[in-house]
């Protein structure tokens, strides 16, 4: 090569460099924190991501991930710090406090700005007022029912209302066989034990733990869902280690046959199949008290996401939530999340293909999707006083009505 | 206008020069030993002392980060903190734990030791079992909660020798029940830590000379004699050393109570670590976080007092 044509070469070289460089620097780039993508098949989440940016040319997506816990405790500091990410993965838990902290942004005014039909939400997290979270997938929470020890067990149907549950409980249960009807998680380190498996026994029979937006946990359908609990751990139903068990502790022992039931969310679907290929389980929706005859209240839990308050590409944020909730890109999703979707109009493509989830899917239509602790100030504490107190009551030490005065006084001081 | 100089101060001009030259190395000279630490210094102060100095601010603010006009509250983060009985609890319960801890630490880390380095062992059962009481220390939090978690499970292995060999005649829930929690965790945080122990003694041990032993036979003495009067004088200032250190970092602990029992059943396992961890990540309290947090530098600064004061002596 001459001098001439390696001269020719290397500007050529520098052009398509500064081309690339330029380009490169006019694109935006917008982090997405959330705890999605390790809960996905790998490379799942990255691919509707890079999906958005082809159709977005200019803009690309860092996902910043971790597990949910890790996720949580970096948005606070995140939020208090104002380095939050520009689009943020929301628990319902969280939107109070990051609502109040100034850390999210009001999505109503990105969504007037976008002429954003809202309709086809399927639901809209609101303070005071004001939009924050869109829930992209909501995962249910059924009775998991092994159906082989079940039958063993002489349970011929599934229980709707709580004397066929505690009576099925009852029958499977075979201590000297570490055997158990039901297994409840109660520990501290995690209270989500409460909102799943302890209020959604209120919600699955049309009950309440508000009144006018303030806590109302003396009435008669949270006490008697205490007493009823209560009932059950007396009758020695339900597995033992109670207060340091954690809902992976949970699904582990549902997965290795030693509890007959659990309420447990859908997403569990594919683990529990994984770890036990040879485990035969149904879906029942939570049993409603005897006699209740109204829409059963579902618990869920959601993917939710929101746009950070700080975030100097806004506009550029709302396109990526916009794209997430678009019916098409939702339903992709939530299929492989195995989720219920966020958009009303997303047609998930698990629900004909998958008999569990098409079960669940009936369920869920039969009912409503209901958790009260969605949008209340410091839930996850809320969760832990009233664990405490719960605590205490299977402890001996108090009756249920003095558990659910004593939780109401707690959560009193924090509304 | 021309400047001229007259001679002499022509002839001063080097002089000064010379002068100017030496006071700027002796400043120099000086400065060299400060220029040397100041990368030190500097990573301290922003790592360190800023950090510090933020959370003393925090803590005598009221809604620290989470109101944007947080304003000056004097000492009542403090007092809320000393009027709230699950801190008491806490601190009780943290001095417990932490105290049962260094005594197992260096009960067993010293009892290993003296079996490592006794030379009636085999010497490849000693190199055995050098590793094998070493592995704890191997280990990270998160592995030792799983381990014990499993273990002391109702269902365990625990629970079944136990029953297996008649000691217990129903399963024991040592995490969960309010009764046992805080000795489970205690024994799962014993079994993790003493490995320092032992290392640190077993080298201290071996730096003991032969002829102490010698002399106190030749004067009659026994083996106990000889354990408490050559052995321990000659280990102490390793066994104040590291206690005091573990003391310190055991009163810290997180983690493992964090994903053992998570401060329960009820507080029953509630240390200051995950009291503060609560007040900060799960009531968004940051003050009252910081207060606490403040409240535990002083606890750790008390016992590192006498840490420098030993090593001052020493």
């Amino acid at each position: 090569m001459n001098f001439k044509s390696f001269s020719r070469t290397m500007k050529a070289a520098a052009a398509v460099w500064a081309l690339c460089a330029t380009s490169a620097l006019a694109d935006t780039t917008i982090e997405f924190i959330q705890w999605w993508e390790p809960e996905m098949p790998a490379g799942a989440l990255r691919g509707i991501v890079d999906e958005f940016e082809a159709k977005n040319p200019g803009i690309k997506v860092k996902l910043v991930s971790g597990p949910y816990a890790t996720t949580r405790d970096q948005i606070v500091v995140g939020a208090a710090s104002g380095t939050l990410s520009d689009v943020v993965g929301l628990d319902g838990a969280w939107v109070n406090g990051l609502a109040k902290q100034g850390a999210i942004a009001s999505l109503d005014e990105l969504m007037t700005n976008a002429n954003y039909d809202k309709s086809q939400i399927a639901d809209i997290v609101k303070v005071d007022g004001k939009s924050y979270m869109f829930p992209v997938a909501s995962f249910v929470y059924p009775v998991f029912v092994n159906l082989d020890l079940a039958k063993a067990a002489g349970v011929d149907k599934m229980p709707s209302n709580r004397t066929e549950f505690e009576e099925a409980a009852k029958k499977m249960t075979d201590a000297s066989k570490n055997q158990y009807g039901w297994v409840l998680p109660l520990s501290l380190q995690s209270p989500s034990g409460i909102q799943n498996d302890v209020m959604s026994w209120v919600w699955a029979s049309g009950g309440t733990m508000l009144k006018d937006g303030k806590p109302d946990l003396e009435n008669d359908d949270v006490v008697g869902t205490l007493e009823y609990i209560q009932k059950l751990n007396k009758d020695g139903v339900i597995s033992p280690g109670i207060f340091a068990k954690k809902e992976q502790d949970k699904v582990e022992e549902f997965v290795n046959g030693r509890v007959g039931m659990m309420v447990d969310t859908l997403a569990h679907v594919n683990l529990i199949r994984e770890r036990n290929p040879n485990l035969n389980f149904g879906l029942s929706a939570l049993p409603a008290k005897d006699g209740y005859e109204g829409k059963r209240g579902m618990p869920y839990a959601s993917w939710g996401i929101g746009v950070s308050e700080g975030s100097a590409h806004k506009e550029e944020a709302w396109k990526l939530v916009e794209f997430l909730m678009s019916p098409e890109i939702n339903g992709k999703l939530v299929s492989i999340a195995n989720a219920f979707p966020g958009n009303v109009n997303a047609k998930p493509d698990f629900v004909a293909a998958d008999p569990i989830f098409a079960e669940a899917f009936k369920i869920y239509q039969s009912g409503y999707p209901a958790n009260e602790f969605v949008g209340l100030p410091v839930a996850e504490e809320l969760m832990r006083d009233l664990n405490v107190e719960v605590q205490k009551m299977f402890d001996g030490a108090q009756s249920a009505k003095e558990a659910a005065a004593n939780a109401e006084k707690a959560w009193n001081a924090k509304f | 206008m021309l400047m001229t100089r007259s001679a002499p101060a022509i002839a001063a001009a080097p002089i000064r020069t010379r002068r100017k030259a030496s006071a700027g190395t002796k400043l120099l000279r000086k400065l060299t030993p400060y220029l040397y630490v100041s990368p030190a210094t500097a990573l301290l102060v922003l790592l360190m002392l800023f950090p510090m100095i933020m959370v003393v601010r925090y803590s005598l603010m009221d809604g620290a980060i989470m109101k944007r006009d947080a304003a000056f509250a004097g000492l009542s983060n403090y007092i809320t903190i000393f009027e709230n009985p699950v801190f008491w609890q806490s601190l009780w319960q943290t001095l417990y734990f932490t105290v049962m801890s260094v005594v197992f630490h260096l009960i067993i880390g010293l009892a290993f030791a003296i079996l490592l380095n006794s030379n009636r062992i085999d010497p490849l059962l000693r190199s055995i079992l050098r590793v094998l009481f070493i592995l704890p220390w191997l280990f990270t939090a998160v592995i030792i909660a799983i381990i014990w978690r499993l273990l002391l499970d109702p269902n365990g292995v625990v629970n079944s020798v136990l029953m297996a060999l008649h000691i217990i005649d129903f399963k024991v829930e040592w995490f969960s029940s309010t009764k046992t929690a805080i000795h489970a965790l205690t024994f799962a945080n014993i079994w993790a830590g003493y490995p320092l122990f032992m290392v640190s003694l077993l080298a201290g041990l071996q730096g003991i000379s032969k002829e102490l032993y010698e002399a106190a036979g030749i004067d009659g003495a026994n083996e106990i004699q000889k354990f408490w009067y050559i052995t321990i004088p000659q280990l102490m200032p390793i066994i104040i050393s590291i206690a005091l250190l573990d003391f310190i970092w055991t009163m810290q602990v997180f983690p493992l109570v964090w994903m053992t029992t998570g401060g329960g059943p009820i507080y029953s396992t509630e240390m200051l670590s995950t009291f503060t961890y609560k007040l900060a990540f799960a009531q968004y309290e940051f003050s009252l976080a910081s207060a606490s947090a403040i409240i535990i530098l002083i606890l750790s600064m008390s016992v590192t007092y006498f840490y420098i004061k030993h090593q001052q002596a020493r």
